[in-house]
């Protein structure tokens, strides 16, 4: 497995789109953290380009990429290797990657400029994103025969977490509004990997007193150490999930 | 015709007097019986208390003293009792250090107390770990000058005041650093007052309070980190001028906090960092003008129950959320201010937009009416709302805007002082 993944990374390091998204990223955290004296106003300038395009270039890029791969997955099914080795490793190499162009365009300045708190946040928020939308590609990939069908799906689940899940969860409060709806609120948050992240981060920061004025149970639940535990878990769940998934899926797929 | 002037001349001239022609100087040291000796002096006596411990407490002055501490000569309560109690006209307290006054529930357990009298002066004294500081009650024309008042109050039910007036009028308030009490300013039932050039701070709940307080002017104070900020209630013309509200952030903080105040006067005031600048609550007539607001959560919260208030040449700055309202009906005007987000043209060059400014931002209103919602704060689903918002308005309040806004940020002059 170990040689797969080393494979998988080599090509990936060969393959330019990494490398632009890194540089990008650099170049984004560095003239925003350079707008401003502000570093909290700099941190939450990154945090929304986290939130928005960390999950949809990561889906995209790896559904893409496995797809792209699937003449190599298909040699290396031939030879006497676990299917689901197979699999796992494609994520591996391919989340190592992302993560670290995550980790150098985003993590680098950050830690050179505001270092801190939140800037840890930041980092394992962004890293955890980008863990979960590779995996949720790689469900895609198991799950599609088409590309193009496949990166209509990817796309349409990036949109969901990051625009329409919101919609419906704002729908949800409206209408509810009349009932104590607080702690099912605090649940719906755990099914949108962007929405914890989101949360987990705004907490670090002053704005968190926003929050805490006219949300105060999220205040106390989610900014307490073991609020914080708790998002974190759920965002390693949502890693765990469709990787599992796919990895049964995977194991009868036919190829 | 009463001036501050006139009086401090009375005073000098009075001191004079009665320091170098009719009055003798007591000396006191350490180990002397301090009542004893309040007792035998006579009225215009001056008592030069010399550097030292003292363990009295409960001193009783009932005729008019002057009593001055040489370096600080410490008086202790021991944590029971109160340290001393004024019941004459112009005592003079100067350069004492009191400490550790007593807590009760039943009665205000003051360092220096003032009861129904008048023209007493308090300054420069040290008051250190105290429940009230300095009391005044039933007083007239008194002045407390330049102490230095902290404590260490963690809650509010067993913590008092650091300068405490009830029933005043004429009471001037200058110079004092108060830090660590319930709320550092109290006023209650307090009229033709000034508070002038004082740092209030880490207060439990306010760092200054009025209560049916009319009448009164608090100008050049600097109010920070207080547990709730300012609180200005049930009062009358109150002129607030010059103050620095910076940095009341916690959850139910405010810089100013107004409930039913009418006819009032904001301003060249500067609020930085406050999680609402101005929160205001069935005020009338207020004019807010010149005031620098700058990276608050909220900077004005003004709910629909106030009315009749200008907001005039204001600089808005950096914060989460200009204005927020709980209603439709608004009826305050705002002209000429500067807001950093407003994002109008202004084709005949005079200065001003031409289109107006709507201050309450779309996701503001959802938040007051729905605070749950307040989990979706900037999401790209909120920005999205704003930028809707923007070109098609139906959520915010359509007569809440600036017909005119500034183009370019007024240059007042509270930009160049230091905050620190």
């Amino acid at each position: 497995m170990r040689t797969i993944v080393k494979y998988i990374f080599l090509d990936l390091l060969r393959n330019k789109v990494v490398l632009v998204y890194a540089v990008i990223l650099a170049l984004l955290s560095f003239s925003l953290l350079n707008l401003d004296n502000n570093t909290a106003k700099g941190l939450l300038g990154l945090l929304n380009i986290t939130l928005l395009f960390v999950p949809l270039i990561s889906i995209l890029f790896a559904t893409i990429y496995f797809f792209n791969s699937i003449e190599f997955i298909e040699l290396l099914l031939a030879q006497p290797v676990k299917r689901d080795k197979v699999l796992l490793a494609e994520y591996t190499g391919l989340a190592t990657s992302l993560s670290i162009a995550y980790l150098l365009g985003i993590g680098l300045p950050v830690l050179l400029m505001a270092p801190g708190m939140p800037a840890l946040i930041l980092l394992i928020t962004g890293l955890l994103l980008t863990l979960i939308f590779s995996a949720l590609a790689l469900l895609v990939f198991v799950l599609f025969k088409d590309k193009t069908k496949a990166i209509g799906a990817s796309l349409v689940v990036a949109l969901f977490f990051t625009l329409l899940f919101d919609g419906f969860l704002l729908t949800f409060i409206y209408s509810f509004n009349d009932y104590p709806i607080d702690k099912a609120v605090l649940g719906f948050i755990a099914f949108n990997p962007v929405d914890l992240a989101r949360v987990l981060m705004l907490l670090q920061l002053d704005v968190a007193v926003l929050m805490g004025y006219s949300g105060a149970l999220f205040k106390k639940f989610l900014g307490s150490a073991f609020g914080s535990f708790y998002s974190v878990c759920c965002l390693l769940i949502w890693v765990g999930i469709p990787l599992i998934l796919s990895v049964r899926l995977f194991r009868r797929k036919d190829l | 015709m009463f001036t501050w002037r006139n009086f401090f001349f009375l005073v000098l001239l009075h001191s004079v007097f009665t320091g170098y022609v009719a009055a003798k100087v007591i000396p006191v040291r350490p180990g002397n019986n301090v009542q004893a000796l309040i007792d035998r002096a006579k009225a215009g006596d001056t008592l030069l208390i010399s550097k030292g411990y003292y363990k009295q407490h409960s001193l009783v002055v009932k005729k008019k003293l002057t009593l001055i501490g040489r370096d600080y000569p410490v008086f202790d309560g021991l944590g029971k009792y109160e340290v001393l109690f004024i019941y004459a006209d112009s005592v003079v307290v100067k350069g004492l250090q009191v400490q550790n006054i007593g807590k009760s529930s039943m009665n205000d357990l003051a360092g220096i107390k003032v009861s129904d009298h008048r023209d007493v002066v308090i300054t420069g004294n040290r008051i250190i770990n105290g429940t009230y500081g300095i009391y005044l009650q039933n007083s007239k024309f008194c002045v407390v000058k330049g102490n230095y008042i902290q404590s260490n109050a963690t809650d509010e039910l067993s913590s008092g005041n650091g300068i405490h007036a009830w029933k005043s009028t004429d009471l001037l308030i200058l110079d004092n650093i108060i830090s660590g009490h319930r709320d550092g300013i109290y006023f209650e039932f307090v009229s033709n007052s000034t508070i002038r050039n004082n740092r209030s701070f880490r207060n439990v709940r306010y760092g200054l309070h009025f209560m049916f307080s009319n009448n009164d002017r608090y100008e050049y104070n600097k109010f920070s980190e207080n547990g709730a900020g300012v609180a200005v209630m049930y009062s009358k013309v109150v002129t607030m001028v010059g103050n620095i509200f910076i940095h009341n952030w916690g959850d139910a903080s405010y810089g100013l906090l107004l409930k039913d105040i009418s006819d009032s006067r904001i301003s060249n005031n500067r609020f930085l960092k406050n999680t609402v600048g101005i929160y205001m609550e069935g005020t009338s007539r207020i004019e807010v003008n010149q005031n620098t607001f700058e990276e608050n959560g909220w900077a004005l919260r003004v709910q629909a129950n106030s009315s009749g208030s200008n907001f005039h040449r204001n600089n808005f700055v950096g914060n989460s959320f200009d204005v927020a309202t709980n209603g439709t009906l608004m009826l305050n005007y705002f002209s000429n201010n500067y807001w950093d987000k407003y994002d109008g043209y202004d084709l005949d060059k005079d200065g001003t937009g031409d289109v107006p400014y709507y201050p309450v931002s779309a996701y503001s209103v959802i938040t007051e009416q729905v605070p749950v919602a307040m989990i979706l704060y900037r999401s790209f689903l909120s920005g999205l709302i704003e930028m809707v918002e923007k070109i098609l308005p139906t959520l915010i309040p359509d007569q809440m805007k600036d017909d005119r806004p500034l183009i370019k940020r007024i240059n007042l002059h509270d930009r160049n002082t230091p905050v620190n």
